[in-house]
């Protein structure tokens, strides 16, 4: 059993002191960042990024992925404590977690998320290691043409899934797409858009546009919507579910898993779609429907199963082909690439080590998110009432810095402020920023696969037509976008996305 | 004509001027051909697309009524900004030291609930000092603690 052995090496990997403890930090760190209002996963993981470079890439990407569902799981605590997702994939829990707190029943709604966390962690670690070799195997027959279309593809999902208008998230992917052109033209040498500053010949680093934008835009948002917040937080107490519990958990938590893996593949909101897809499906497949919003245990198990898992099998589509389904996987990459490896379909040949160590390690992670954090609830309860005005100058001070260390210059914290800038008017214009990132990020090799199968077909642009699998995932992007445009669809992904609020 | 959907048409009006910067920038690179496609290419392709994404968008906001676009935070923006800029030309000139309180402390004016008092200016210097070990002594990173303007 290849898979066997595999998981294996692994396991040796991932168990390894220093790569445990990396882990440990990361989860922990994770969770501390979800449970802080106000900083979302984006942020943390670019904030956190430059204290990864002097590590191996194992550990780095470790870590950076156990901040990254640790957040998941901390974003559930608050939603479902205080009423306050604190990342937009916990926006559902908050609606049956926050009710079932106030009912008196916050340990067992805690220990729901957690439990369906961990189940669909489990499937969806498995799935990655299961479906992921396979399909680098199919990646590496992938021409320029494939390439180019599949790009095509992650870019129109990204923007199908993007909330609000779809012109504007159509904008946004341009705009990312136009400045991934900035800097030195592979090919002919060209500088390009660099406005005559040499900083500008590596291009703009992606770090700079997701703090500026993520970090320094979001505080402004945050203090513009100030208040005197004071949380009254509920007194956690009976934190194990009920045999009459453990019945009604049971469907959604499988439900919600094998959704949630499905949809995190889809390039977008993977987990954010996931989340409301398994609430609506959880709702309609009820006996009791009216039990929904008013603290209803299904409510729970599922979304956050499903976002777990949808954030979990994300991985697949960044790890055998370079191609992030979601801005943190764009971080991932850059990561990577820092580290000087190319993610893509020959990483788990070539990194075998590094591979099959993140696998196992997401699978670890997840252990220790569940022996960690229920006995941990009462710290996050008490990072909780850290109020904002005392933690937003520390976000500052963190993006100030990371940005500044990344190129050791201050050149780039000056783009940070531009991008900060940018980030806010976008915000105020209701223009969703998360499509620019993928654009951002996918806009240099997009350019390269399209200049290489063009010159391969001598300047025919059929050639992107006549390969069938090219063929075939253009085609899928266009049923995408057409589908879009259908009215019945149109009203329903609006509707998704207003419940949402 | 009445523009019945302010944010369509100022986000419109944005891709516009953008569109148009790319192009004409883009203009000053070779082309080329689509089969050796030059490195102005795909730049000018890439604003043509964004041009038409403007003009729809500004087109679709004399059509559509829309919210309006809720007054600027000033403030907060300005401050959160401007501190963070400030961090940029006090760092090599005044020190980390100095760029990072001036930066914690002109941030901290954003919001309305913040205090000067024995608290924060414990929580000011304690971040700081945290701040020179981990970054400066820990990791490495090249940040003067004192800067040009003290002989650093």
């Amino acid at each position: 059993m290849d898979v066997l052995a595999n998981l294996a090496l692994g396991l040796q990997t991932a168990m390894s002191p220093a790569n445990l403890l990396y882990c440990l930090v990361g989860v922990f760190l994770g969770t501390a960042v979800g449970v802080l209002p106000g900083i979302g996963p984006i942020a943390t993981i670019a904030m956190l990024l430059p204290m990864t470079f002097g590590l191996p890439p194992v550990s780095a990407l470790i870590m950076l992925s156990g901040i990254y569902y640790g957040a998941q799981y901390g974003g559930s605590t608050t939603a479902i404590l205080i009423n306050l997702p604190g990342e937009s994939a916990s926006v559902v829990t908050a609606l049956d977690g926050y009710r079932m707190a106030r009912q008196g029943k916050a340990g067992i709604a805690l220990a729901t998320a957690a439990i369906g966390s961990f189940v669909a962690g489990t499937v969806a670690t498995l799935l990655v290691a299961l479906f992921a070799p396979p399909l680098a195997e199919v990646a590496l027959r992938f021409g320029p043409a494939e390439y180019f279309s599949l790009m095509v593809l992650g870019l129109v999902a990204s923007i199908v899934l993007a909330r609000g208008s779809l012109l504007h998230a159509l904008a946004a992917v341009v705009i990312g797409l136009a400045l991934g052109l900035v800097g030195t033209d592979v090919n002919s040498g060209q500088a390009r858009y660099t406005f005559g500053f040499p900083q500008l010949a590596d291009g703009i680093g992606f770090v700079v546009i997701a703090m500026g934008m993520f970090g320094l835009a979001e505080i402004v948002a945050n203090l513009e919507h100030e208040g005197s917040r004071s949380a009254a937080i509920t007194r956690v107490k009976g934190l194990l579910p009920s045999r009459q519990d453990w019945a009604r958990i049971v469907g959604p938590i499988a439900r919600g898993t094998v959704l949630g893996s499905a949809l995190g593949i889809l390039p977008g909101g993977g987990a954010i779609l996931a989340s409301f897809a398994s609430y609506s499906l959880e709702k309609k497949l009820s006996k009791a429907p009216e039990e929904f919003g008013r603290g209803a245990i299904a409510g729970v198990a599922g979304p956050e199963s499903a976002n777990n898992a949808g954030a979990q099998t994300s991985f697949i589509p960044m790890l055998t082909l370079g191609i992030p389904a979601n801005p943190v996987m764009a971080l991932m990459i850059g990561a990577l690439m820092i580290q000087g490896i190319q993610p893509g379909p020959t990483i788990i040949t070539e990194q075998a080590t590094l591979f099959w160590g993140v696998v196992v390690s997401m699978w670890i992670g997840n252990v220790l998110l569940l022996i960690l954090n229920l006995p941990l609830i009462g710290l996050w309860v008490r990072m909780i009432s850290v109020p904002y005005h005392l933690l937003y100058p520390a976000i500052m001070v963190f993006c100030a810095i990371g940005v500044f260390s990344i190129g050791n210059t201050t050149f780039d914290v000056y783009l940070m402020v531009l991008f900060g800038l940018l980030g806010y008017v976008f915000l105020k214009l209701g223009c969703e920023p998360t499509p620019l990132l993928l654009g951002f990020i996918l806009g240099p090799p997009l350019e390269e696969h399209l200049r290489r199968a063009l010159v391969l077909s001598e300047g025919r642009a059929e050639v992107l037509l006549r390969e069938p699998l090219s063929a075939a995932l253009l085609a899928a992007a266009t049923l995408l976008l057409a589908s879009v445009l259908v009215p019945a669809i149109r009203k329903k992904r609006e509707e998704t996305f207003v419940s949402e609020g | 004509m009445r523009i019945r959907n302010p944010r369509d048409f100022w986000a419109g009006a944005i891709y516009l001027a953008l569109a148009i910067a790319v192009i004409l920038i883009g203009r000053n690179y070779p082309q080329g051909t689509s089969a050796r496609m030059g490195p102005g290419y795909f730049p000018t392709a890439l604003g043509s697309v964004l041009a038409v994404l403007g003009l729809v968008s500004v087109g679709r906001a004399f059509l559509r009524p829309g919210e309006p676009i809720s007054g600027f935070a000033w403030r907060p923006l300005t401050l959160v900004l401007g501190a963070t800029a400030l961090f940029g030309v006090l760092l090599p000139r005044a020190g980390l030291l100095i760029a990072l309180a001036c930066l914690i402390a002109v941030g901290a004016m954003a919001s309305r609930n913040s205090r000067l008092d024995a608290t924060s200016i414990a929580a000011l210097v304690g971040l700081v000092a945290l701040c020179a070990i981990v970054f400066v002594k820990g990791l490495g990173v090249p940040m003067p603690l004192v800067g040009t303007w003290f002989g650093g």
